[in-house]
């Protein structure tokens, strides 16, 4: 295990670190609330001599993911931040970074998107773009942002995957409150990390290469895009080994899922980001009740781990899936979708139902969450059908 | 019609105390009395800042946009209905930066409508970074080692690009912003009033002192011609490069810098938008004429 130091310190400043530690080349980004501080903090960073980065201050999100494709196609190691609005303006790069193969790394702060105006959390913005090609890690708290970025960068540029990656932390309760992390030495993350060795650099004069030609009717497009799949199912074991060498470095585990009390339980919500702890602790006073109530939280949403989930939910009555983001139209949010779908081949039908929470920030109380694991019990009891979608705690 | 009060039924500022916006707010609300509008008369329409929160704030029809968004919302709203007036309020970050592209093509553009830019040159919102308007060197939180980039001068571009009104205010001088405001909304086509508004929270350079010592009026200004765009240009070029700038050696100027009448708009290249969308719907068109060649 690498030496580390336990710190007092917020969502932002951890992942300003995480990013510091990884010594990108160049950092293109936009302020935006919740993220602001995270670029802010890594600002200072490069005034300071403490990283060698380009950092680059640009007029808005689409721009800074243009610059940062520009500088990744160019052979660098890119990172940057944003959130919400910025996360949306930047929509159309993000699918360019990922068609192109560029292992950008991408702190987002998730937030609520417009309208009405709102800058609290909800995983809107990051759902948003699930189906954009990047790798998406989400953080229950600043522990766990600090972790996933550094992973996600591993990942990332493996010679395997070579797809862009998000680290998603939740806007203002895990990007904003103070938290105990610790934080490895910088020695550890930069052997951890490695240099970057890019595949197909513009900036190599002996061998030069043009990104992003025309690949239309009768060109590769197509094909394209079955290496982009191919490439997300390669992830799948690089982010297992990546995450079980960094937990021999950090001395704390990883996995795609966790899970609490799912040996035995008879109802279980799936949950993603820091209404989790929430979760648990219901779920932990129910087991003292009686009640075999247990949880499963989603850390990396792409490429969805439906095997570990239908895994996880074997033998289970009733289940809750808890959406912090709406998909209109369809049966649920977008983790019920995934959800539901990873139990299609389970043996038996096991009811689903679809909780949608906290959009904009609203409050997530615990007795939402004892109501939540109420209706499963009357739902595995069978005195309750499963119903529609719940608002919870809607007004 | 509406008075100050009335325009002040509406939340109470949520802006810091002695912040220019005020300043400004003062002033629209004055020009909107003394033009005696109804309400229905005129809408306006915010980006998202510091500016933008006066959404909250000004009792009237408008629409709190994207950061950045608010003048081509605008167009939109002036295209549909033409009867109306319609003023955008937007911040240097908002409009001059994430939103450069729409204020250059607005004002080449030509649509009857306002543009108020509530120019402190840092982003207010996102509490202090610099913005495309921040001077040279300044040191702000995304830029401790200073600004790199040369800063945005709206009032250049404006004149430049084709705008075919176009004034600078100062948020200290309410009387004189008050009737600058009440000209353009007056004008016939693009207009631009970008407004000099210190933050006093986050910008301790471009304070409400320094401009004090540093603005000069345009109107006072011997032989200043508004019309002739060539004196308007050379007049635009006078802005506080240096931060260390002295006010005798730094002098910029307020008031309008330039004015042409009877250019022709948006609206006379497109003779269908003589009444509002929803007043056509009601009044179809006669197309008898076009369908004699058919027989
Ligand atoms: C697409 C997008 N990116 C970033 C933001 C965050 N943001 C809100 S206001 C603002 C800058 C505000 O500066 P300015 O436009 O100058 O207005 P001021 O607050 O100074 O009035 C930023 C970056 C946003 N709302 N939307
Ligand atoms: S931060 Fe600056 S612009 Fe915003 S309200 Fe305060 S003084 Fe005004």
């Amino acid at each position: 295990m690498a030496e580390q130091k336990t710190v007092a310190a917020t969502g932002n400043t951890v992942v300003a670190e995480a990013m510091r530690q990884c010594k990108p080349d160049v950092v293109a980004a936009y302020p935006i609330t919740p993220q602001t501080t995270i670029v802010e903090e890594y600002a200072g960073f490069v005034a300071k001599g403490r990283v060698h980065t380009e950092y680059v201050t640009v007029e808005s999100e689409h721009s800074a993911m243009s610059a940062c494709i520009g500088a990744s196609a160019a052979g660098a190691r890119v990172m940057t931040a944003t959130a919400s609005q910025g996360l949306a303006l930047m929509w159309e790069e993000l699918h360019i970074a990922s068609g192109m193969r560029l292992p950008i790394v991408m702190a987002n702060a998730n937030r609520a998107l417009s309208a009405p105006i709102n800058i609290h959390c909800d995983h809107g913005d990051a759902m948003g773009a699930r189906d954009a090609g990047w790798i998406m890690y989400f953080a229950e708290s600043a522990q766990e942002a600090y972790d996933n970025t550094i992973m996600a960068l591993k990942v990332a540029e493996d010679p395997s995957v070579l797809l862009p990656a998000m680290s998603c932390l939740d806007g203002f309760i895990t990007t904003h409150s103070i938290d105990r992390v610790d934080v490895l030495d910088d020695e550890s993350v930069a052997g951890f990390v490695g240099e970057y060795e890019p595949a197909n650099a513009l900036l190599d004069t002996d061998d030069p290469v043009s990104h992003g030609a025309f690949a239309g009717l009768g060109g590769p497009f197509f094909e394209f895009k079955r290496a982009q799949r191919e490439a997300m199912e390669a992830a799948r074991p690089v982010i297992t080994s990546v995450g079980e060498a960094y937990s021999q470095l950090s001395g704390r585990p990883f996995d795609v899922i966790e899970t609490f009390g799912m040996e035995d339980a008879e109802v279980a919500a799936v949950v993603i980001g820091s209404a989790s702890g929430n979760a648990r602790h219901i779920a932990r006073q129910l087991r003292a009740q009686g009640v075999k109530a247990g949880v499963v939280k989603v850390r990396v949403f792409r490429p969805f781990p439906y095997a570990e989930l239908a895994e996880a939910l074997r033998g289970v009555k009733a289940v809750a899936v808890l959406d912090r983001a709406e998909s209109f139209g369809a049966e649920g949010g977008p983790l019920f979708l995934e959800v539901r779908s990873a139990l299609y081949d389970a043996s038996d039908r096991i009811p689903v139902v679809s909780y949608i929470y906290g959009l904009g920030g609203s409050d997530v109380r615990l007795e939402l969450m004892e109501r939540m694991f109420a209706d499963l019990s009357d739902i595995a009891a069978g005195s309750a059908q499963p119903g529609k979608l719940v608002y919870l705690g809607a007004r | 019609m509406p008075t100050v009060n009335d325009f002040e039924k509406a939340l109470t500022p949520t802006w810091c105390p002695g912040c220019g916006n005020f300043g400004m707010w003062r002033a629209l609300k004055e020009a909107l009395e003394e033009l005696g509008w109804a309400y229905e008369d005129f809408a306006v329409v915010w980006g998202i800042g510091c500016h933008g929160n006066g959404a909250d704030f000004l009792n009237c029809q408008g629409f709190h946009t994207l950061h950045g968004r608010a003048l081509p919302v605008a167009t939109g709203i002036a295209l549909s209905n033409p009867d109306l007036h319609v003023i955008v309020e937007m911040g240097d970050g908002d409009g001059y930066g994430i939103g450069g592209n729409h204020f250059i093509h607005s004002c080449r553009r030509n649509v009857r409508m306002t543009a108020i830019a509530h120019n402190n040159q840092i982003y207010g919102l996102t509490t202090g970074q610099a913005s495309p308007t921040s001077d040279q060197f300044m040191k702000t939180p995304s830029t401790p080692g200073g600004v790199v980039e040369e800063p945005v001068n709206p009032v250049g571009v404006a004149v430049a690009q084709g705008a075919t009104f176009v004034a600078r205010g100062f948020a200290g001088d309410i009387p004189h912003l008050k009737e600058l405001y009440k000209e353009a909304v007056a004008h016939d086509g693009f207009a631009l009033v970008d407004v000099f508004q210190p933050c006093v929270t986050w910008n301790k350079v471009n304070t409400f002192s320094w401009f004090r010592d540093r603005v000069y009026k345009l109107e006072e200004t011997e032989g200043y011609d508004p019309t002739d765009r060539t004196m308007a240009f050379e007049q635009s070029m006078k802005t506080f490069h240096e931060l260390t700038c002295a006010p005798d050696e730094c002098r910029v100027p307020i008031g309008v810098f330039y004015r042409e009448e009877g250019s022709f708009t948006y609206q006379d290249g497109l003779p269908q938008l003589d009444r509002p969308a929803f007043k056509r719907a009601y009044e179809p068109r006669d197309v008898s004429e076009a369908m004699e060649r058919f027989g």
